[in-house]
């Protein structure tokens, strides 16, 4: 057991982790989630915005047990290696900002970077776009950091800082449970505060315990091997190094290997689950994602990871993405399978200005010094 | 050689800054001692890569308020 656990920080251990992802995500769609959508970190995070009643859009509305089982996961496994360190301080709004804006192109998109590797695994070919605008942005993120972008340090913090978000997992997870029905319609029929689809994407979900198990497993795993699925591209275009490039390729490969053993593979770009076509949005809202995830340091899934590791910082970013994923439906800024929505095109231009002034402005002082 | 010491600092700093700083001693010094203190596990085990990976002996010291001390030499 010890040896398998010292694997996952390895270089074996991003690729032991793409490769569980990469078999259980197409799993979890064969047991009732969306279509190419066994984990999809943003559109999960949207579906948790709308069952707490952020966003109304009746259709995505569910709390997704993955991302609860993703930050407690990632807690177990701070908790057993003494990594479970609360720390905060470095830009939390800004990083709140970009939480927001990661979702706002995401959802243009219609997936975070896991759900545009397993749309790509599942045949949709509109994800080849996504995937380039992601490693456009990557791309730009990583000029801002060459020249010297930085949202500062964080700071040891007191444990309560740490349990913050762990704390609000268990809370959904109440919530999901229990389901409360409080509140009363125009009719008088019980509605509301936690509101679930009955019918799209939202009401279309893996039994609960088989959801938080995968959840709670790929997180432990994820916080050991530090998998991200932005990091993979930064460090292989920035530094030439494909530590957390093979998971990914692992995940890809593997997803695709098990789409086709459970006949969920369909090439095409007509007619995708949870998809639209128009290839300039699906490159730019990604575009936009890549490069809010690039100066935030990590990808949706990582953030969560970090914010059960007690990072409150990372926490600060999954409260935008929450926050935010009520926007993009309130605001008719997320794709519908038509296309783009009034908003979402003039959003992510808005939103490349806002990460450019961000990355053009914040800086730290130079942290190397001569002894 | 003690002009051939470079400290770099990346506690509290966000991925992938701590690799990117210590990238920067590890291209300034051909050879030498560089000590990079940092204050996650994602720093130690990135830095330590890097070092091992640009040919530099790596020696992790965890310090007692629990963060890393980690020295490449060379």
């Amino acid at each position: 057991m010890s040896t398998v656990l010292r694997f996952l920080t390895s270089r074996w251990g991003p690729i032991i982790t793409g490769t569980v992802v990469g078999v259980l995500a197409p799993v979890l769609v064969m047991l009732g989630n969306p279509g190419n959508m066994g984990i999809c970190v943003v559109c999960f995070t949207r579906d948790i915005a709308g069952a707490l009643g952020l966003q109304r859009a009746g259709t995505v509305q569910y709390i997704r047990p993955e991302i609860i089982g993703f930050v407690l996961g990632a807690l177990v496994a701070a908790l057993a290696f003494k990594e479970f360190k609360p720390r905060t301080g470095s830009a939390p709004l800004v990083r709140f900002l970009l939480g927001m804006f990661a979702v706002f192109g995401a959802l243009v998109f219609l997936g975070c970077p896991w759900r545009a590797y397993l749309r790509l695994a599942g045949g949709d070919w509109n994800a080849i776009f996504g995937i380039l605008g992601l490693v456009a942005g990557i791309g730009l993120g990583i000029v801002f950091l060459r020249m010297g972008f930085s949202l500062g340090r964080s700071r040891p913090a007191p444990k309560a800082v740490g349990w913050v978000m762990p704390a609000i997992m268990v809370m959904l997870l109440v919530f999901l449970i229990v389901a409360p029905q409080f509140g009363r319609d125009a009719s008088g029929n019980p509605t509301g505060p936690i509101f679930f689809s009955t019918t799209g994407p939202g009401s279309q979900h893996a039994p609960l315990l088989i959801s938080l198990a995968v959840g709670l497993f790929i997180g432990f795993l994820a916080q050991r091997s530090r998998f991200c699925t932005v990091g993979a591209v930064r460090d292989m275009i920035m530094l030439k190094d494909s530590h957390l490039l093979n998971g990914v390729i692992a995940l890809i490969v593997v997803a695709f290997i098990t789409n086709f053993a459970l006949g969920q593979f369909h090439p095409g770009f007509a007619s995708q689950p949870v998809a639209q076509t128009n290839e300039w949005w699906n490159f730019g809202g990604m575009a936009l994602a890549g490069l809010a995830f690039t100066l935030a340091g990590g990808c949706p899934g990582r953030q969560l990871f970090l914010a059960g590791e007690g990072d409150g910082d990372s926490a600060m970013f999954v409260g935008g993405m929450l926050v935010g994923a009520g926007f993009a439906h309130n605001f008719s800024i997320a794709s519908s399978a038509a296309g783009p929505s009034a908003f979402g095109p003039i959003t992510v231009i808005v939103g490349l200005v806002i990460c450019v002034i961000i990355g053009l402005t914040m800086r730290e002082a130079v942290a190397t010094a001569k002894a | 050689m003690n002009n051939n010491i470079e400290i770099v600092d990346a506690r509290g700093l966000s991925c992938p800054q701590p690799v990117m700083l210590t990238s920067k001693a590890i291209k300034k010094l051909n050879k030498g001692a560089i000590e990079v203190l940092a204050d996650s596990g994602t720093a130690r085990d990135n830095v330590s890569r890097l070092g091992k990976n640009s040919g530099w002996a790596v020696t992790v010291e965890e310090q007692p308020e629990g963060s890393y001390r980690i020295v490449l030499k060379k």
